[in-house]
């Protein structure tokens, strides 16, 4: 009752006044969608000196415990484009 | 509710009459009684006319509109009687009380041939005499007891001491003055033959 | 057993505010609720309570205030009247659509123009359908015992609404009459503690309040909030009951005066209601067979039960303090008629637009409507049934 956000909850299910009782829930919102540009992850130019994940606004450069970048998470990423800005190696490509 | 008595106060913006009748209301209630004090608000200026009201009764009170039919009224200042129609709608059964120097004869031209009992007193004489200034409020308040017989003149003294403690708890030294106030104006109502 | 007191309408709401003590008041003085802030910031200043009075530039950041105050977990209360309910405007609908049960005391006025400073109830059926639990006062003490059950009632968590108590401007603010105060520690234990299961001062619990709510959520939302109101009327009932083993004071829904056998009615609410029963009283006497239904819970409004309570009467008269300029009739006759309607009661009635800006009201004019309803009886014809009462140049 009334603790759920999801798109198919009921109004019985849903939190009151719309309510959000959960943190870090922009990981559940596809924002991939509102993508005009989409940047490209050039591995071999890459030396994973770890500017870029840390200026992208939505957490969609996914770094692994080896602190090492991997392609991006397109679920998430909008294609602002920050990352390739501050890229010195041409690692990214804005296409 | 035939115990009902219902008083409407005219005097003019800064006399007190509002006072008065909250006063009034307050020693009625103090007596047991259910109460009822109001004024009518207007665009209320220092001097304009004003009116306030008292209902007073053994049973609860539930009407919630001006009186138009008083039992009696009070005048603080009798500049109104020319440009008021301070009788309107008051019972015959009833009374009024003016505070006036004017002769009796004169009295009764200005009111239009009222019928019931005309109660005069010099409020500026009593409160000059007791308080050394024009309050014509505390006067005014004895008079109207007096003349409704509303509660015993007794308890009614015995309630106001009582009152004026709590109200000039600051300024202790006026409390004797009001009360000679109170005391002088019982004893100065007169009727208007 | 109570205090006997004797105080102005306003006086009542303030002492209620004192007894209550909430956690946050933030208002900006308009007339005639000006006093009960007032009063209460002084309660403030001698150390009586220990809320936070917060003195704000306008009515719009008094609800702002209230509302941040409330979602914080705070419990939030206010007064206003008339124009500075509608500066408030926008921050109503926030209000209830956040689920905050904040607390207002409206002391009834007309909304200018022309500027008007007097009583009617233009100013709360302008926010008639904005979510809030409207409760009407028919004089100090049930503007005082009101809002002593208001938090009970808004803050029940199958409510969660804000709430305001209606009391009459000017005719029961600032008339001084008999009132039964409920003693501090009482008062204490029936409101009982603020404890609201989600609140923004919560560190266990990081929420948002108030996110974007488009398309695929507001109709969800908006009828979550008409549920609320609809299971508002039985958590109102019990509260009542709870507040008469304490006082000994009946409320319900509304009031039944003399209704038993009654074959003309009136329906009013607040201050009105009491010179009705005097007007009833004295009909009853010539042997008039005169009823009142005083509705005392507007919003949610008990369509189904005044329609039942009004089966047996053969005319009844609804008294609107306001006037809905639709051309067809006052927000309190419309309720009351649709409801009428659905229940399948089939009485004659008409509505009076009355008492306008703080025109007043008297017995004679509440008997002239009794009077045209027992016409209306005799004649088996309802006219015109968008009247006016007291109003220069009817015809």
């Amino acid at each position: 009752m009334h603790n759920k956000t999801d798109k198919d909850a009921t109004y019985e299910e849903l939190t009151i006044g719309g309510n959000i009782y959960t943190a870090g829930n922009a990981k559940s919102f596809k924002t991939g969608d509102w993508r005009s540009k989409t940047p490209e992850y050039i591995v071999e130019n890459c030396k994973q000196c770890g500017l870029c994940f840390n200026v992208c606004p939505d957490d969609a450069i996914p770094v692994k415990e080896d602190l090492k970048r991997r392609d991006f998470d397109y679920d998430a990423c909008k294609g602002c484009g920050v990352c390739a800005k501050v890229c010195p190696f041409k690692a990214i490509e804005m296409k | 509710m035939s115990n009902l008595i219902e008083i409407r106060w005219h005097g003019r913006g800064g006399q007190g009459a509002k006072t008065a009748s909250l006063l009034l209301a307050d020693a009625a209630f103090n007596t047991g009684k259910y109460i009822q004090g109001f004024p009518e608000y207007g665009p209320e200026r220092m001097g304009a006319p004003i009116t306030a009201y008292n209902r007073i009764s053994d049973e609860p009170i539930t009407v919630h509109s001006n009186i138009y039919y008083p039992d009696y009224v009070v005048v603080v200042d009798d500049s109104l009687l020319e440009s008021v129609d301070v009788t309107a709608g008051l019972k015959k059964e009833g009374a009024i009380v003016i505070n006036t120097t004017k002769e009796d004869e004169e009295i009764k031209k200005l009111l239009n041939g009222y019928e019931g009992n005309i109660y005069k007193i010099d409020a500026r004489k009593v409160s000059m005499e007791t308080l050394g200034k024009y309050f014509p409020n505390t006067p005014m308040l004895a008079a109207i007891v007096k003349v409704s017989g509303v509660m015993s003149e007794e308890a009614f003294l015995e309630d106001m001491i009582g009152s004026f403690k709590h109200k000039f708890a600051k300024k202790p030294e006026v409390i004797d003055g009001n009360m000679k106030a109170l005391e002088m104006a019982l004893k100065e109502v007169s009727k208007v033959n | 057993m109570g205090i006997r007191e004797r105080l102005s309408g306003n006086e009542a709401a303030a002492i209620a505010m004192k007894q209550i003590n909430p956690d946050v008041v933030a208002a900006f003085p308009i007339t005639p609720s000006t006093e009960i802030p007032q009063y209460f910031s002084t309660f403030v200043s001698n150390g009586e309570v220990d809320t936070e009075f917060v003195a704000v530039e306008s009515e719009h950041s008094a609800m702002s205030a209230c509302i941040g105050a409330q979602a914080a977990g705070g419990r939030a209360m206010t007064a206003t009247s008339a124009n500075g309910l509608s500066l408030m405007w926008e921050m109503i609908y926030i209000a209830s659509s956040l689920r905050l049960p904040i607390v207002m005391s409206l002391v009834n006025r007309a909304v200018s123009g022309p500027l008007n400073i007097h009583n009617d109830h233009s100013d709360a059926m302008g926010v008639r359908d904005s979510g809030w639990i409207q409760l009407f006062s028919e004089n100090n003490q049930e503007a005082y015992d009101n809002l002593i059950m208001a938090h009970r009632i808004a803050e029940h968590k199958d409510v969660l609404l804000p709430l305001m108590v209606c009391q009459d401007g000017f005719i029961t603010s600032h008339s001084i009459e008999n009132i039964e105060l409920i003693e501090d520690d009482k008062v204490k234990e029936f409101v009982g503690k603020y404890q609201p299961e989600h609140y923004l001062l919560n560190d266990k619990e990081p929420i948002a309040v108030g996110p974007l709510d488009l398309q695929g959520y507001l109709f969800e939302h908006k009828v979550q909030q008409a549920e609320a109101m609809r299971k508002a009327k039985d958590v109102i009932l019990e509260v009542a009951k709870d507040f008469e083993k304490m006082t000994g004071r009946k409320y319900g829904l509304f009031e039944e005066y003399k209704m038993e056998d009654a074959e003309l009615v009136v329906v009013c609410m607040n201050s009105t209601a009491g010179t009705t029963k005097a007007t009833v009283d004295e009909l009853r006497a010539k042997g008039v067979k005169a009823g009142l239904l005083k509705i005392r819970v507007f919003r949610p409004f008990p369509a189904e039960e005044v329609a039942k309570a009004l089966t047996k009467a053969k005319a009844v008269a609804v008294l609107d303090k306001a006037d809905s300029l639709n051309a067809v009739g006052g927000a309190l006759f419309e309720d009351v008629v649709s409801g009428m309607f659905v229940s399948k009661v089939n009485v004659p009635t008409v509505n009076y637009i009355y008492g306008i800006g703080g025109r007043d009201t008297t017995v004679q004019d509440i008997e002239s409507v009794y009077n045209d309803l027992s016409k209306i009886v005799e004649n088996g014809d309802i006219g015109n049934p968008y009247r006016y009462l007291g109003v220069r140049g009817d015809k």
